[in-house]
Formats: C-alpha cells, structure tokens, sequence
C-alpha cells in the first residue's frame, strides 16, 4: 500500500486562531476554559466553557481572513471554523493553485460530532415562534456535517473524494485514518481531513449537562477540566477545527514539502456495551489502540508519547488508562501520556484532529504537551508520566492518539517520523 | 434619495457582502451582485421584514434589481 504523511496543519482552538499560537499557549500551560460569553447561561447547571477567542481578543481567530462575509452569514460556525483550519493547511501545503487533473486527485473528508446545533436551536425557535416562510432559505446546507467538506472542496476547486464522518467524539480521529486510507488505496493523492466543531449554545450545553457529562465548576472555569485528578467532575465544551493535508509520500518529497509524519497506524472498534459509558474493562479502547500499533508494526515500546482522550469524567479517564496499561506494560514506563483537553476543553467531533496536530506539533519540537490541573493524580494513575501541570521535553519519535466517542465507538492512530 | 432606497441597499450591502457603492438601482442581484437563487429568497425574506410588506413568490420572482425592491416596496407598503 502507498505511504501516507502530513504536510500542512491548521488549528482553531480555545487557545488560539491558528496552529502557532495554540501551540504556544498549550505548551505555556494556559487553560481556554471560561464563562460563556456566547448565550445567557441563567438557568444552565453548566456555565462555563472553552470558546474559540474571536474579534480583537488575545490569539484570536480572524474570520474575514479565509471566510466569505456572506458565507459567515449562512452557515454555523463549525463549517467556518473548518474552513478557516482547512484554508491554513492547504496554504501551508502550496495547494491553493492546482491544475484540473491535480484536483481530481485530491479530496475533502472533514467531519463533526454534532453539526450545526446552534443553527438548529435558533430556526427551530424562528419556525415556531414565526411560522414556516421565515425560515432561513440557508438553513439545511448551512447545518450539515458534510458542508465543512463541500464548503473546502467548492472554495479551492478539489474535485476528489467528498467524504465525511459522524462518529461522535472520534470524528476527527476516524476522518484522518479513513482519508489516509483512501490515499493508501490510490483513490486520492492528496486529502484534506480532520473535524470542526461548536455546539457552544443553550440546547448543546443544557443537553451534556443533562446527561452529567460536563463540568460544573462554574467558579473556577480554568480549574475544571482536570483530566486524572482526584477532583475532576466531568469534561467541560470545547470548540474549533483541527485540519491536516495528507499527501502520498513520493508525491509529498518530491515537491520537497515539510513533512510532520507518517500515518502508520489506524484502528477501529465498537463497544457494544452502553451508549454514553465506556465498557468497564476498556475493551474496545484495548483493541483500537492495539490494532493500530498492529497496523504500524511498532511494538508500544516504540511509542514514546500518548495523547489519551482523557475527558476529565470521574469513569473515562480510567479505564482509558488501565487499557493502556495493560496494552502496554512495562513499556509504558519509558513513555509519556497527557490530555490536551486539560487546557482545550473537549472539541467532540474535532478532538481527534486537533489532538493529532498536537502529536505532529509534538515530534517536531521534541516536547510532550502538559496535563495542566493535575494536582493530585487519581489512585489509578499511580506511576505513569501523565506529564502534569507543565511541558516536558523528550524524544518523541512515534505517538498514538486515542479518540473515543458516544455509542461506544472507538479510533486510535499511530504516527511516526520520517 | 428615499428612505426606502436607502434601507434597500443596506441590507443587500450586509446580505451580500459586497461593496456599498456596487449597489445601483439598476445593480441586477444575481448578475451584478453575486447573489443566487437561495440569496435572493433570503433577500426578499429580509425586505418583508424591515418593511412590514408580504411579498408572494410570483411577485418575488419578479424582483431582479435593486430597482425592482424599491419600486415593489413603495407601491405596497401601508
């Protein structure tokens, strides 16, 4: 099968409008959490939030920059988070200029968890309140998950594969293997892939709430996503985009791009035990993370940091981290293994991605991205380097990368240098 | 200028993004302006609602140019 790398990255995160300066400010140990400023939270359980900084704030993410006026009018902020992430990729890669037979070859496959909720709470509320013949002519295409994917791929002319995935939490984990997948097979040269998110409204806060999944340390938002920490009480809502370019390898060196890493490994399974909880025994996270390493050829002694999915919830950091453990074994005492969403907050359907740009980020620089808040590690986590509170520089060589979402479906990926 | 006329180009101004001094009377929504079928709808939505008028597709469909809004509005309005 054909070789697959990473040659440009584009970041949205709670900690900054681009890859530089989230990066920056994961490794600085800051923390994206605070009061939503995006609706009236009166009412709410959950008041606090990690939001994408935007006009004039620090960091902050310029829209007019990438997207249309009229198209930030018409669609949800979870396809223009992905299109501004996908336009500093495709920049980054040289591909905003392609010749028609290059286009063909080269394809979008973005997902998202949820979609466009915001959109759908406020025209529900317009249908109702209004009646039919004032809702939004914009309203479906402005909504669907696949509109990060038709969006990217109208914008710069990619006539390739036009794909996208739904798979909850793992959303950007599965479109990256899947996308790596359709290069590997030859259906495309090239693949734009990752996930976008914002569900940052009244219905999608009040809603993981309702299901006690979110944080409510509503005093102290940078304190509340502690993933490990005796004292963590649930995950607190992230948003933005995480976007790659994926490349063949020959293509990719012989245009003499800069080159992240190798796709090498990528695995998939299914729970088939509860829709919100993850088996007990962390069976399926076991075998994900296993088959991809199988995949990859890489023994986990090869793996030298690990971005768990790591939500900060009272069950799901432990058992990710007994699946680990018992994946791993001794070699885990030579490895590494942080949750990035201590900082981010939880992307949902971008997670996966934007933890994956961070594991690129990670053998580039040879540094492991903190646990910020882990203060006192849980019983479980005794003896494992969950690299708390502060960036650690090591040798970084081969990473993993877990995702793990709603309906028990799971996706680890395995990268390496090159 | 009416009041109407000016309204009428501030919201193809903001629904259309495009420059305020592009929006003529004669400015054709779809072939001068950018706009498509969808934009248009949107535009005729935004006009019943800043001038209190009902505009019915068949008459809609009839509204080209930025001429065309006013000319509508200024015979319809109550």
């Amino acid at each position: 099968m054909r070789r697959v790398v990473v040659t440009g990255l584009g970041l949205v995160t709670p900690l900054g409008g681009d890859v530089e300066s989230s990066w920056r400010n994961i490794l600085a140990s800051k923390s994206g959490a605070r009061q939503i400023t995006r609706f009236d939270t009166e009412g709410h359980a959950c008041t606090i939030a990690c939001e994408v900084p935007m006009d004039g704030e620090e960091d902050a993410l310029d829209m007019s920059k990438r997207v249309d006026h009229k198209i930030q009018r018409q669609v949800d902020l979870f396809i223009q988070f992905g299109i501004d992430a996908a336009g500093q990729a495709i920049e980054e890669a040289g591909l905003t200029d392609v010749s028609e037979e290059d286009a063909e070859r080269i394809g979008c496959l973005i997902g998202s968890g949820i979609g466009g909720l915001p959109g759908i709470e406020k025209e529900s509320i317009v249908l109702h309140e209004r009646g039919p013949r004032r809702v939004s002519p914009h309203f479906v295409h402005g909504r669907l998950i696949n509109l990060v994917s038709g969006q990217v791929s109208i914008k710069y002319g990619f006539t390739g594969p036009n794909h996208s995935v739904v798979t909850a939490c793992s959303t950007g984990a599965h479109a990256i293997g899947d996308a790596a997948r359709l290069i590997a097979l030859d259906d495309a040269d090239v693949m734009i892939a990752g996930g976008a998110e914002s569900a940052i409204c009244p219905l999608g806060i009040a809603g993981f709430a309702q299901a006690k999944a979110l944080s409510t340390r509503n005093d102290d938002p940078a304190a509340a996503s502690r993933p490990y920490d005796v004292d963590r009480d649930g995950f607190v809502m992230g948003e933005g985009a995480g976007i790659v370019v994926l490349e063949e390898m020959e293509r990719a060196k012989a245009r003499g791009a800069t080159i992240y890493g190798e796709v090498v490994g990528y695995g998939l399974t299914g729970d088939a035990y509860h829709t919100t909880a993850p088996h007990p025994d962390g069976n399926g996270g076991f075998r994900a993370m296993r088959n991809a390493l199988a995949r990859a050829g890489i023994d986990p002694s090869g793996i030298d940091y690990i971005n768990a999915h790591g939500t900060s919830t009272p069950l799901g950091d432990e058992i990710e981290l007994g699946a680990v453990r018992r994946l791993f074994g001794s070699a885990l005492d030579t490895a590494s293994m942080s949750s990035t969403k201590s900082a981010i907050g939880h992307l949902l359907g971008g997670a996966g991605a934007v933890e994956s740009i961070f594991c690129l980020l990670a053998m580039r620089d040879q540094v492991a991205p903190p646990t910020i808040n882990l203060n006192n590690p849980s019983e479980g986590c005794k003896g494992v380097d969950l690299v708390p509170l502060h960036a650690k520089e090591r040798r970084i060589d081969a990473v993993l990368n877990n995702s793990f979402g709603f309906g028990g479906t799971n996706a680890s990926l395995v990268m390496k240098r090159v | 200028m009416s009041d109407v006329a000016e309204r009428v180009k501030k919201i193809v101004v903001e629904h259309l993004g495009v420059e305020p001094d592009k929006v003529t009377e004669d400015a054709s929504f779809i072939d001068d302006l950018g706009a498509d079928s969808l934009d248009t709808v949107e535009l005729v939505m935004a006009f019943e609602e800043e001038f209190g008028v009902e505009i019915p597709d068949d008459a809609a469909e009839k509204i080209l140019t930025v001429k065309d809004a006013i000319t509508y509005i200024n015979e319809h309005q109550g």
